[in-house]
């Protein structure tokens, strides 16, 4: 099933010099096209500035497209009726930990969707249960999120989305922010979701290393999708990457200049083993 | 990170402690009316011995709440010397023209003694609950004022999230203020106007962040599908139970007892 559509997406806004007058406009996202299917692992790269926050702020109806369309779930992001439907749908969680955890204890916070959209009070302990369970934090229930790393508290803030039973998640750029543990961290709990729930999950993220696992890798620049494909047809491009001021997973920069010396190394290698594999394979 | 207490909170799992957060805050508005009510020293001894009672079920130590005290400590000296020298009245004993009349004296004397159990009891009640077990209770009494337009939700979301964001923009300012005595600010020496003029440094970059995180923070909280107070449920709704009923009983028992002690035309010296 399709969970997000974006067609020939545009969104523009308004350029306004010193004085406050507009004097142009600025195209933050030109032409956009993105499919998710249910259960997609979907990654987004770009530099900054290239848009991708822009886009995923398109994803559950905070910006409204100026041309084109965006399809939650099979909800128009115009539909101004629905808006609380495609939020519902459609979790997102943001870059900076600190600034997206509204309780002053893990467990209201987690609570805090389902208090919005009215579930019942029993209800709500359920779901901030579930929510703990999916990201491994029950044991930090009723610790202040003052006293948790920046991947924890990430964490917490995946199971607040979790809480509200979203079909997708939405990851803006939310492990650039942490330590490598914490991003490690943060990935695996959003890969768990996606295998084990089925979890559609769109990532974005600047760095190569945490989607060299995805369903399907858009590259942006400039407001326009300038590669997609595979995490293997992607990253054997690796030239026109660095183009975009994207890095190549070390692994796979290793691989491509080895097989610039003259060695049999294929294309596209993504991980440590299989460089390894294709190293002991060598004469 | 360091530690910041806020409100000041001493937890120790007793009975009161335990109360719903509206029983206390009705509590202490009644103890604060009746030691107005009060009218005789036996009426304010009735008060200081359930309070007394109050503190010791709380398992708080004494001396939590008489640091409370420190703060009007100097308030508390020119109420009293105030009422005691400048109250007309019969003169008991006269130093120079500084004369101390007997009017003077019991209104001094009551003041204080007023004064001291005010701000024990408030105190008490601070101590014992925790800040957002306070803002839900407010939110919670002050319902009926919806009916006037009065923003009961807003406002207590609005103390909530500060609460949160305390310490998290205290320790940005401790940043902040390293940031800039690394580049040569110079923000301990010279004059009060001198210093307030070092404070600008930091308070533009303190807001600035304040205003991103601010709206980062609405951003996050539409998402989560936030969208005022209409319709919301809330995971821990403030019940009343056995033991908030009992409270609730002794407290006005004790606002009858109190009254009626009080009022007893009991004349002892001068009071």
């Amino acid at each position: 099933m399709e969970m997000i559509k974006t067609s020939s997406l545009t969104y523009e806004y308004p350029v306004r010099d010193e004085e406050g007058e507009i004097k142009g406009t600025f195209r933050a996202i030109d032409g956009v096209e993105i499919n998710a299917k249910t259960g997609d692992f979907i990654a987004i790269l770009g530099h900054n500035g290239s848009g991708k926050s822009t886009l995923a702020k398109h994803l559950n109806a905070l910006l409204l497209p100026t041309e084109g369309t965006v399809t939650v779930n099979g909800i128009d992001t115009r539909d101004g009726k629905r808006i609380w439907d495609i939020r519902q749908s459609a979790g997102m969680v943001f870059q900076n930990p600190d600034n997206q955890i509204i309780a002053s204890v893990v467990e209201e916070d987690v609570a805090f969707g389902p208090e919005n959209i009215g579930i019942p009070t029993e209800k709500i302990w359920e779901r901030v249960d579930e929510g703990l369970d999916a990201v491994g934090m029950q044991e930090y229930r009723t610790a202040s999120p003052n006293h948790l790393s920046g991947g924890q508290k990430q964490r917490v803030a995946i199971a607040g989305v979790v809480a509200i039973h979203p079909k997708c998640i939405i990851m803006d750029e939310s492990t650039a922010m942490l330590d490598p543990l914490g991003r490690q961290e943060v990935l695996n709990t959003v890969r768990r979701l996606n295998r084990e729930e089925n979890m559609t999950v769109i990532w974005i993220t600047h760095y190569m290393e945490e989607v060299t696992d995805a369903d399907c890798i858009f590259v942006m620049n400039e407001g326009k999708v300038v590669m997609q494909g595979t995490p293997r047809e992607v990253f054997s491009r690796a030239e026109e990457l660095e183009k975009l001021k994207l890095d190549v997973p070390q692994v796979t920069r290793l691989a491509d200049r080895l097989r610039k010396k003259g060695l049999d190394i294929p294309k596209g290698i993504l991980h440590m083993e299989e460089l390894t594999e294709a190293i002991c394979r060598l004469k | 990170m360091r530690e910041i207490a806020l409100g000041q909170y001493y937890p120790t799992g007793s009975v009161i402690h335990r109360l719903d957060p509206r029983v206390k805050l009705v509590g202490t508005l009644v103890y604060l009316v009746s030691l107005f009510l009060v009218k005789n020293p036996l009426g304010y001894l009735f008060a200081g011995l359930f309070l007394m009672t109050v503190i010791r079920i709380s398992r708080i130590p004494l001396k939590y709440m008489l640091k409370g005290l420190k703060g009007i400590i100097i308030l508390l000296m020119i109420t009293v010397v105030f009422n005691m020298f400048f109250t007309p009245g019969n003169v008991l004993f006269q130093v120079g023209f500084i004369k101390i009349t007997d009017a003077g004296l019991k209104v001094a004397i009551l003041m204080a003694v007023r004064l001291v159990l005010l701000i024990v009891g408030a105190s008490l009640m601070t101590l014992a609950t925790t800040p957002n077990a306070l803002t839900d209770g407010m939110e919670k009494l002050m319902n009926p004022l919806k009916a006037i337009k009065v923003p009961v939700h807003e406002i207590a979301m609005m103390m909530s999230i500060a609460l949160r964001f305390i310490p998290i923009l205290m320790e940005e300012t401790d940043k902040i203020m390293k940031a800039q005595t690394a580049r040569g600010a110079d923000l301990e020496s010279g004059n009060i106007i001198q210093r307030a003029k070092a404070m600008v440094p930091i308070l533009v970059p303190l807001f600035v962040s304040a205003f991103r995180r601010a709206n980062d923070l609405a951003t996050a909280m539409e998402s989560r599908c936030y969208s005022g107070g209409e319709g919301r449920t809330k995971m821990k709704p403030l019940i009343y139970g056995k033991i908030d009923r009992i409270a609730y009983l002794i407290l006005v028992l004790y606002l009858a007892a109190g009254i009626a002690i009080g009022r007893l035309p009991i004349h002892f010296w001068i009071f």
